[in-house]
């Protein structure tokens, strides 16, 4: 009998595990699909410098739970470590600062795995650790740095196609630089839910057609309440064909037009029943400008379909196979898959139920179309139904990062954006905008390879600069001034300037280990005298 | 305690990197206030108080340590919850349950030698200005927008004119997944949170009869149990919103009444996150948005390079959903500011309102969101929330419209919330044309 009695609860009341409990608040907002990649992700910092920004990097990663990491670490713990880094203390002064700074971290986090090195007696090079490693997801390396490090990283990055981030934070300055093996595109970008309306309310197919039309074949006649329910999208419906009817089959196209439109739903509303006006008609005239529009071809998605495929292993992508099959659908169509959901708008349950079917059925057909044309285009290769399907739904906002890729022409890249970027600032102050941060990265890049405890000054500095792109220096006092500051830290770190920048670190790191939300492309320099950034493709 | 402390001998290589860039001036450094010499003793001997020990707050106590500060105070009434340690890095799991100001004072006390933190397991309301007087600088870590306005209609009443010390700058941080903010305050001569709030809108309420007859949303089923159902059934004495077996139950019930109406999506941890009001929060942009507090902390305390608030830029705005994009702007302290204004601010109504209609409207008015508001016009008391014997007395004038309560186009009423008991909101009438 009791038997009986349990087995008719509903068998969910044990409510979320443990891990579900801990990492509750990430996973709104990457889910279980991105925590796996988390968790799955294995991260080598090289910590050079003053050491603390890479560390305050790994601190936010190994909170929600990357899988391990190792650093790489030549310094010992000294006074001055102390001042600056919050993972280390005075038990381990005068110890190896990858061990204190590995060990304090793992407290944070009882499910990662961390490792460190140099061993003492047992030097491990970071040639041999690189050689030795399970496959590292990403590398991240800090200046003032050794070049024969990033000789031996970029080596590894080329070979392994391993992601890797440069960062530099001195006094109030940093920045920092993502170096992808290729072109990288991301699906899942999260667009803001208010950008990703789209109700095709200019090509409607025939059931939506139908379901307004049903709807509406007797609005003048429909009680206050019907007509107070109906959902906006059937009203515009109406309306349009009604317009259309008037404008020899034409749709409103121009702004004039559609604020004529406009007017015509206002002045369809009832102003004669007890409220003096009518919800739903509101939610209709405010949606027109929005949403009676032509379906177009956002830029990401152009630059994902234009792409010039280099690399054989672009070929057996299922992200490039499912972009070739969606590019037909849209050759074919004119739009794109349909993405499917409807937003909430003022209807019964039941006609807002009925609705939001019409519009997941329609997605769901486009989807399987996609599908089987990728199906066709590739017949030796599994297409997962899922990845259809989210390509689909967020075919909109697709985004394709480091298209151009390529890095024999850095120094040609940079001269170039700095040339732009300082034309710029003569126009600044009359366009009100903020001048330009390259300078900032320009002073720190000159000290990138000062690894010895020597003070560099302004002078020396400026040099630097100067052979990295003559003549710079007379024509910008600001890029002198942030020579002057980058000379003031002598290559040390504020706390702050590193906590900030390995909080913007880890969270770029996040987005490309989860390949959601989306990455910068390629440099951000922070500056921390006016509390601002500016990111750059160099 | 006398003011001679013993530090070790190692402080000056210990503070290195920070001597070097706060004792010496930088090409953006204004000379004029700026004194290298002084500025370590002086950042010692400064008291910074920290209000909130969570997610920013854990960050502000590290950075604020490491930043040359050496006396802070923090305020925290929470304790801790498994939910906290994806982010909230000065605790552990043996911690959960304890108040969250006291581990994190004594953590960062242990790691970094010298700083004394005092930890305060209370409301921020539990203290007067006298209090708040003792500190030189606050920083806000919080999650709620009451406590905010709460904190810095306080810092502006304290402000008198004739003595410098009353002036407390306020620096406030807030995040949400990828995105943040952190402003600095200066009170009654910058811009203040008052003046900034219509820039936190609180997210428009589902009207009660969707919520009743035509739920449409899961979230509308979840409000649905938890609006309604659970004043109808009451299953436990009080809602615990953290029991999970509270949740279960509100969690159960939408879920019930989404079948009804074939509405899909309704799972525990929407409910939870409906319930709770839960915004999403990671450790990254918790460390982006107190350290640009702490770094602006740390520049009004030594002048060692200009700040947000003078002479232009008071605000930063940051995102990092698609890539990184930060705005640092001026917002512009507002002469109708309630709190440090001194012009009442207009307030558009139809004199065929009731009272009722016009006191319900105070809680969505993006620059009111007053919850319990009680109003007076000139001469006459319309409506008070307390005491009860008033509250019995003025109910009747809730129903009568503006008109027939007497009032007219232009004139000024003035609202209060016992939330901000300082504080009294002036507005002017404008009657809307019919």
């Amino acid at each position: 009998m009791t038997e009986i009695v349990m087995s008719q609860t509903p068998p969910i009341l044990h409510g979320p595990s443990e891990k579900e409990r801990k990492y509750d608040r990430q996973l709104r907002l990457w889910a279980a699909s991105g925590q796996a990649a988390l968790e799955s992700a294995n991260i080598l910092l090289l910590n050079s410098g003053s050491g603390t920004v890479g560390i305050e990097t790994l601190k936010n990663l190994v909170l929600p739970g990357i899988g391990r990491f190792a650093i790489y670490d030549d310094e010992v713990v000294d006074e001055a470590d102390l001042g600056v880094n919050f993972f280390l203390d005075e038990g381990y002064l005068g110890e190896p600062r990858s061990q204190c700074l590995t060990e304090l971290l793992l407290e944070l986090n009882p499910e990662v795995q961390g490792a460190w090195y140099p061993r003492v007696g047992d030097a491990i090079t970071l040639e041999k650790l690189l050689a030795t490693s399970p496959t590292f997801t990403v590398i991240m390396y800090t200046h003032p740095i050794r070049p024969e490090y990033v000789a031996l990283l970029e080596g590894y990055g080329r070979q392994h196609k391993t992601p890797l981030v440069a960062i530099h934070s001195a006094g109030f300055y940093s920045y920092f630089r993502i170096h992808l093996p290729g072109a990288f595109p991301i699906v899942d970008t999260h667009p803001d839910e208010t950008a990703t309306t789209d109700l095709r309310l200019l090509s409607p197919w025939p059931e939506l057609s139908e379901f307004a039309e049903k709807m509406t074949r007797d609005i003048d006649n429909l009680d206050n309440h019907d007509h107070g329910h109906l959902p906006y999208v059937v009203i515009l419906l109406h309306y349009l064909e009604k317009w259309k009817a008037a404008h020899g089959g034409a749709y409103p196209s121009t702004y004039k037009e559609k604020t004529e439109f406009r007017q015509m739903v206002q002045n369809a509303a009832r102003t004669d029943n007890p409220e003096g006006g009518e919800e739903n008609f509101e939610e209709a005239v405010a949606a027109v400008l929005k949403t009676v529009v032509p379906p177009t071809l956002p830029s990401g998605l152009r630059e994902v379909f234009e792409y010039k495929r280099t690399d054989p292993n672009e070929h057996r992508s299922g992200f490039w196979i499912i972009a070739d099959a969606i590019k037909e659908f849209y050759e074919k169509h004119q739009c794109l898959p349909l993405r499917g959901s409807v937003p909430d708008m003022k209807a019964q349950s039941k006609v807002y139920v009925q609705l939001q079917n019409i519009y997941k059925t329609k997605a769901r057909q486009d989807a399987t179309e996609v599908l089987r044309t990728a199906q066709a285009m590739a017949p030796d290769r599994h297409i997962d139904p899922a990845e259809v399907e989210l390509f689909c739904k967020n075919a909109a906002f697709v985004k394709l990062i480091n298209a151009t890729g390529g890095e024999s022409n850095a120094r040609d890249r940079l001269r170039t954006v700095v040339e732009q970027e300082l034309a710029n600032d003569e126009n600044a102050e009359a366009m009100m905008m903020p001048l330009s941060l390259v300078g900032i990265y320009l002073a720190l890049q000159a000290t990138s390879y000062h690894v010895d405890t020597s003070a560099i000054n302004e002078h020396e500095i400026m040099a630097e600069v100067d052979k990295i792109f003559p003549g710079a220096l007379n024509e910008s006092e600001n890029l002198a001034k942030a020579a002057q500051e980058v000379a003031r830290a002598e290559g040390g770190e504020l706390h702050n300037i590193a906590a900030l920048t390995g909080g913007m670190v880890a969270q770029e790191m996040i987005k490309i280990i989860t390949k959601q939300y989306i990455p910068i492309d390629n440099t951000c320099i922070f500056d921390g005298i006016n509390s601002r950034c500016q990111v750059l493709r160099l | 305690m006398a003011s001679a402390e013993v530090y070790p001998a190692s402080e000056p290589a210990r503070w290195k990197h920070l001597d070097r860039v706060r004792t010496r001036p930088g090409p953006y450094t204004n000379t004029d206030t700026f004194d290298g010499s002084i500025v370590a003793e002086n950042m010692e001997q400064m008291k910074i108080l920290v209000i909130g020990a969570g997610g920013l707050g854990c960050e502000i106590l590290k950075d604020l340590a490491l930043s040359g500060f050496k006396n802070i105070h923090v305020i925290d009434m929470d304790t801790i919850d498994i939910s906290n340690l994806n982010r909230q890095f000065l605790f552990r799991k043996a911690d959960v349950g304890k108040y969250k100001a006291e581990v994190a004072a004594a953590f960062v006390e242990r790691r970094v030698k010298g700083v004394k933190i005092t930890p305060h397991n209370c409301k921020i309301q539990d203290f007067d200005e006298d209090f708040y007087m003792q500190f030189q600088l606050v920083v806000c870590g919080l999650d709620s927008i009451e406590a905010r306005r709460w904190i810095n209609a306080t810092l502006v009443n304290m402000v008198d004119e004739e003595v410098e010390d009353s002036y407390k700058p306020l620096i406030d941080g807030g995040t949400e997944g990828f995105k943040g903010q952190a402003r600095v305050i200066f009170p009654t001569i910058t811009s203040c949170i008052e003046c900034q709030l219509d820039m936190h809108a609180p997210r428009a309420a589902v009207p009660l009869c969707t919520l009743a007859s035509i739920p449409r949303q899961p979230e509308h089923c979840i409000e649905w149990a938890h609006v309604i159902a659970w004043d109808q059934e009451k299953p436990f004495p009080k809602l615990d919103k953290d029991d999970p077996e509270h949740i279960s139950w509100l969690y159960q019930k939408a879920l019930a009444r989404a079948q009804e109406f074939n509405i899909s999506g309704v799972t525990y941890s929407l409910t939870q996150g409906v319930v709770k009001n839960i915004i999403p929060a990671i450790a990254a942009t918790n460390s982006v948005i107190a350290a640009a507090c702490c770094n602006e902390a740390f520049k009004i305390a030594s002048n060692c390079a200009p700040f947000l608030g003078f002479p232009d830029n008071n605000y930063m705005m940051y995102s990092g959903n698609d890539s990184i994009y930060t705005y640092t702007f001026k917002h512009e302290k507002k002469d109708d500011c309630p709190v440090c204004g001194n012009l009442a601010r207009e307030l558009v109504v139809d004199p065929e309102w009731t009272l009722r209609e016009l006191v319900e409207s105070f809680a969505t008015r993006p620059d009111a969101q007053l919850k319990k508001p009680s109003i007076r016009a000139e001469g006459k008391t319309l409506y008070m929330q307390s005491p009860a014997s008033l509250e019995e007395q003025t109910r009747p004038n809730l129903d009568k419209t503006l008109t027939e309560l007497g009032l007219s186009n232009g004139e000024e009423i003035g609202v209060t919330d016992p939330a901000f008991a300082t504080v009294s909101f002036k507005f002017k009438l404008k009657f809307k044309q019919s």
